[in-house]
């Protein structure tokens, strides 16, 4: 389409507005996060012209429950992450350089399981783990998550793996490699980023899951989810600090998630988008 | 140096036999080319003689020993791929020394080795860059040194000048023979250009459904071929072929004649109009066809002048004309 | 280009191995509780009642069909649905189409596009009961004031809508992000071949573009409606239940917890599981051709 100046700048500003739009719950709470609990209330609403403080952030930070929280969702996000990963990578390899004639299969079943609502396994999961004391441990709640992302992280990888030219494997072959030499020195630092950028996925993915987080956890184990899911019910004014508590809640994740975006793509459609 | 032998290799992807028992003796410090169309299976057999494939039928020795359970890395063979395959993390250097490093040689000596080879090649400049921002023709270098570096049993080639643009091509066909021949070591070189295997090969294998055709020093299979496809597949441009009644003179179902064999005559052969003629500057190619409508090429003399539309009179000398009964094969 | 994959038999046993730790933890997080749910469905099983669980075969679900609270809630999984796919669809297409041809910005014009899907469901609920749909201090009660209309009070007159406009909000980057890259795959060349025969834009965008999109935009319908299906944290922290918002996810969950009831419950449950089937037979072949691709 001849792009004619005066439409390009149509466009943008449009985009912007709607980009402006978008965001704007949260550029709102962002605002909020630093205004007094009165300020936060106020009608009508102020924009740049109120006191800002930082009272809510030293309120969250200093108070138990966040530390706590923060805590537990990283045990979570981190473990249930590196635990889908490290059962992924052999899969996803093994799928990928040593394939049979089961192996599409055994992906496309992975995926499937991806397909169930979690809400079919609630049940026996929750009797189970009440039974066996998983109930409210870091434990439980990882397995759970790392279950739910397996499919994910080893689609992701084995598409990595695949774009690996099959011919550079086998020159290291050639040239002597043995089968650890080859995954470690040649495989890995080619498939690095995709390595990176898939467990950065899975720990979004985990960091928000709102599920199982909020099932099988109360309090030892309750992560942000958890934490910020209490203050549905809470006492008096409390707007600013949901936004501080909020604003330090998805921080990290948002940070992240900004940098995975084409992984995103890719890992939850399962490259039926190209 | 070593011989490899292979005796009755089959090999099938599927329902389909990409090799199909081939008996083959590859001589210790020749260059075989092996040659045929695309799908003939050579590519096939070069792989399982790397043992980057398994062997379904037969056996593979290298220098007596079989290979049936030796993976590729222990064979002692070196590969250029089609595509260079370099190692795009690792520096030139790092490319050509990697095998020595696998193979746990001393630091001192890989980097001797590794300047060595660069000398030879003319990459001495390039050892610090990365493959990534290098040109084809460099690549390609890069993957024969790679090879060379380790002083291999045999040299393994993929088509490794497909990639490159004809005049590269033409000067690295000359430079891969010259190193061969300097250094002595058996080579085995896959491509499916004819062109390529009549310059470089001591000798030609020539494939097709995965079976051997024919092998035999380039002359001899340009002179004799054993067959029809072999005929046809030698040699630019292609042999011309003429069956029925143009044969039966000969005794033969079909005839060949190569296009330098067909003489200008005043008179006393076949008469044919000339259609289109290709000036090439050393020699005319000149497109005839005959009045039952077949078309032949004959190689004229560069003062070829006779117009399109123009008839004129081509024969052959019988020695030169080859003959082939009702199977292909020749008589 | 790289050679086709081909199996090699010594790795052939290796790979298996490899792909076993993986293939166990799925079964025993997936399919072995789903069994275990088809079983609860089918028995007498309430948390409150002691004895042993009788075989009632399909009672369950008779009194699960039979149960005030049932047909709302499939209802509201099916309207949950519908609004959110129709709301972040159409405003993730018109994103799309607005970012594509945006020319200052980019990068920062996509940071903020995809912000909303990286909130965690309950930041986010809550961020927009409190924040915006507040009737007394929200800014929508605000916006609205100024428009001179009465302000709403969403979770007491709409509950589901208002859910639904929170869960479109944090898919809506999913569908522009997707539809933004099938966008940018789309070829140029058709488009200035189709502008020289006289297309004009709209013609274009609706027998060219549209048609182009039509796999992604499929695409995003499977993939949300499968997350849909369990949409829980949002119903959680803002109405915690009742008839008007509650989905089958919900409903479950309060069997659950709140009657103990636990073979309704999976009842209910399996009534999900096999709605998710339809929907999921569909993507699995879409997905299954695109690994062909």
């Amino acid at each position: 389409m001849r792009s004619s100046r005066k439409s390009s700048v149509l466009f943008t500003l449009a985009a912007w507005c709607a980009a402006l739009l978008v965001a704007f719950p949260l550029l709102w709470a962002l605002l909020a996060s630093f205004k007094t609990e009165l300020e936060a209330v106020a009608v009508p609403p102020s924009l740049v012209w109120f006191d800002w403080t930082l009272e809510n952030y030293r309120a969250v930070l200093s108070g138990s429950d966040y530390g706590a929280a923060l805590r537990n969702s990283v045990l979570i996000a981190g473990g249930s992450s590196a635990l889908a990963l490290g059962l992924a990578i052999p899969a996803a390899w093994a799928m990928a350089f040593a394939p049979t004639a089961r192996t599409r299969g055994t992906l496309l079943w992975m995926l499937s399981t991806k397909m169930l609502p979690p809400v079919g396994a609630l049940i026996p999961i929750f009797l189970f783990y009440r039974d066996t004391g998983l109930l409210d441990t870091h434990l439980g709640v990882i397995l759970l998550l790392a279950a739910g992302n397996l499919p994910i992280a080893a689609w992701m990888l084995y598409a990595n793996f695949r774009e690996v030219p099959a011919e550079i494997l086998e020159a290291a072959r050639m040239d002597g490699a043995s089968l650890w030499q080859e995954v470690a020195v040649v495989l890995a630092p080619m498939a690095l980023p995709g390595l990176a950028s898939t467990f950065f996925l899975v720990f979004t993915l985990a960091w928000n899951e709102s599920f199982w987080s909020l099932n099988v956890t109360s309090t030892d184990a309750a992560p942000l989810t958890a934490f910020i899911a209490a203050w549905s019910s809470p006492q008096g004014l409390f707007w600013a600090r949901l936004s501080a508590a909020s604003m330090l809640a998805i921080a990290p994740v948002l940070v992240i998630g900004w940098f995975c975006q084409r992984q995103l793509v890719r890992g939850l459609t399962f490259g039926a988008v190209k | 140096m070593s011989t490899i032998v292979l005796e009755g290799v089959s090999k099938r992807f599927g329902d389909h036999l990409a090799t199909d028992g081939v008996d083959l003796v590859i001589p210790d410090g020749q260059f075989t080319v092996f040659v045929g169309p695309s799908g003939c299976g050579k590519t096939t057999l070069l792989r399982l003689i790397a043992g980057l494939e398994d062997i379904d039928e037969g056996r593979l020795l290298i220098d007596g020993v079989d290979m049936a359970r030796t993976p590729p890395s222990a064979r002692g063979l070196a590969m250029v791929f089609q595509s260079y395959a370099l190692y795009p993390h690792m520096s030139v250097r790092g490319n050509l020394g990697f095998a020595l490093k696998v193979a746990g040689v001393g630091k001192a000596e890989i980097a001797e080795r590794v300047e060595n080879v660069a000398r030879l090649l003319d990459l001495e400049r390039l050892l610090e860059r990365r493959p990534a921002a290098l040109s084809g023709g460099q690549r390609q270098r890069i993957a024969i040194g790679r090879a060379l570096v380790r002083e291999p049993k045999a040299f393994l080639f993929d088509e490794p000048l497909s990639n490159l643009d004809a005049a590269l091509r033409a000067q690295m066909r000359f430079e891969i023979r010259r190193l061969q021949q300097d250094l002595g070591i058996t080579a085995i070189y896959v491509t499916h250009d004819q062109a390529e295997a009549m310059t470089m090969a001591d000798r030609i294998v020539v494939f097709r459904d995965g079976r051997i055709e024919q092998v035999g020093t380039p002359l001899e299979i340009y002179r004799r071929p054993a067959n029809r496809f072999v005929a046809g597949f030698i040699g630019s441009p292609r042999m011309n072929f003429l069956e029925g009644a143009h044969a039966e003179p000969f005794g033969a179902a079909a005839i060949g004649i190569r296009p330098e064999d067909l003489v200008l005559r005043a008179e006393g052969g076949w008469a044919a109009t000339v259609e289109t003629v290709e000036h090439l500057g050393a020699e005319a190619l000149v497109h005839v066809r005959l009045a039952d409508g077949l078309r032949l090429v004959a190689r004229c003399p560069a003062d070829f002048a006779e117009a399109p539309g123009t008839g004129v009179v081509f024969g052959v000398a019988p020695a030169a004309v080859q003959r082939f009964d009702a199977g292909g094969l020749a008589l | 280009m790289s050679a086709p994959r081909r199996s090699r038999a010594y790795l052939a046993m290796r790979g298996r191995l490899l792909v076993a730790p993986a293939v166990i933890l799925l079964l025993a997080a997936s399919l072995f509780p789903l069994f275990s749910t088809l079983r609860y469905s089918v028995i007498d099983y309430r948390l409150l009642a002691s004895g042993p669980h009788r075989f009632v075969a399909l009672a369950n679900y008779g009194r699960l069909f039979a149960a005030p609270g049932f047909l709302p809630a499939l209802w509201n999984t099916l309207g949950l649905i519908g609004m959110v796919l129709a709301i972040s669809i159409g405003a993730g297409l018109g994103l799309a189409l607005l970012l594509e041809r945006a020319v200052i910005g980019r990068g920062l014009l996509r940071l903020l596009v995809i912000s909303p899907f990286f909130v965690m469901p309950p930041v986010a609920a809550l961020l927009w009961k409190n924040l915006l749909m507040q009737p007394v201090s929200g800014l929508f009660g605000w916006l609205s004031a100024l428009l001179g209309a009465a302000p709403l009070d969403w979770f007491a007159a709409a509950p589901l809508t208002a859910i639904a406009l929170i869960a479109a909000w944090q898919w809506t980057p999913f569908a522009c992000l997707i539809l933004l890259t099938s966008l940018q795959s789309f070829d140029r060349e058709q488009r200035e071949a189709a502008e020289l025969d006289g297309a004009g834009a709209f013609a274009v965008f609706r027998w060219l573009v549209l048609p182009h999109l039509a796999r992604p935009i499929a695409i995003v319908v499977m993939m949300e409606t499968i997350f849909l299906l369990s949409l829980f944290a949002e119903i959680f922290v803002t109405t915690g239940g009742g008839q008007a918002s509650s989905n089958l996810a919900f409903l479950v969950y309060s069997q659950v917890m709140f009657q103990y009831d636990i073979g309704a419950a999976s009842a209910a449950g399996i009534v999900a599981v096999l709605f998710a089937n339809l929907v999921a037979f569909f993507l699995v072949r879409a997905v299954g051709r695109s690994l062909d691709a």
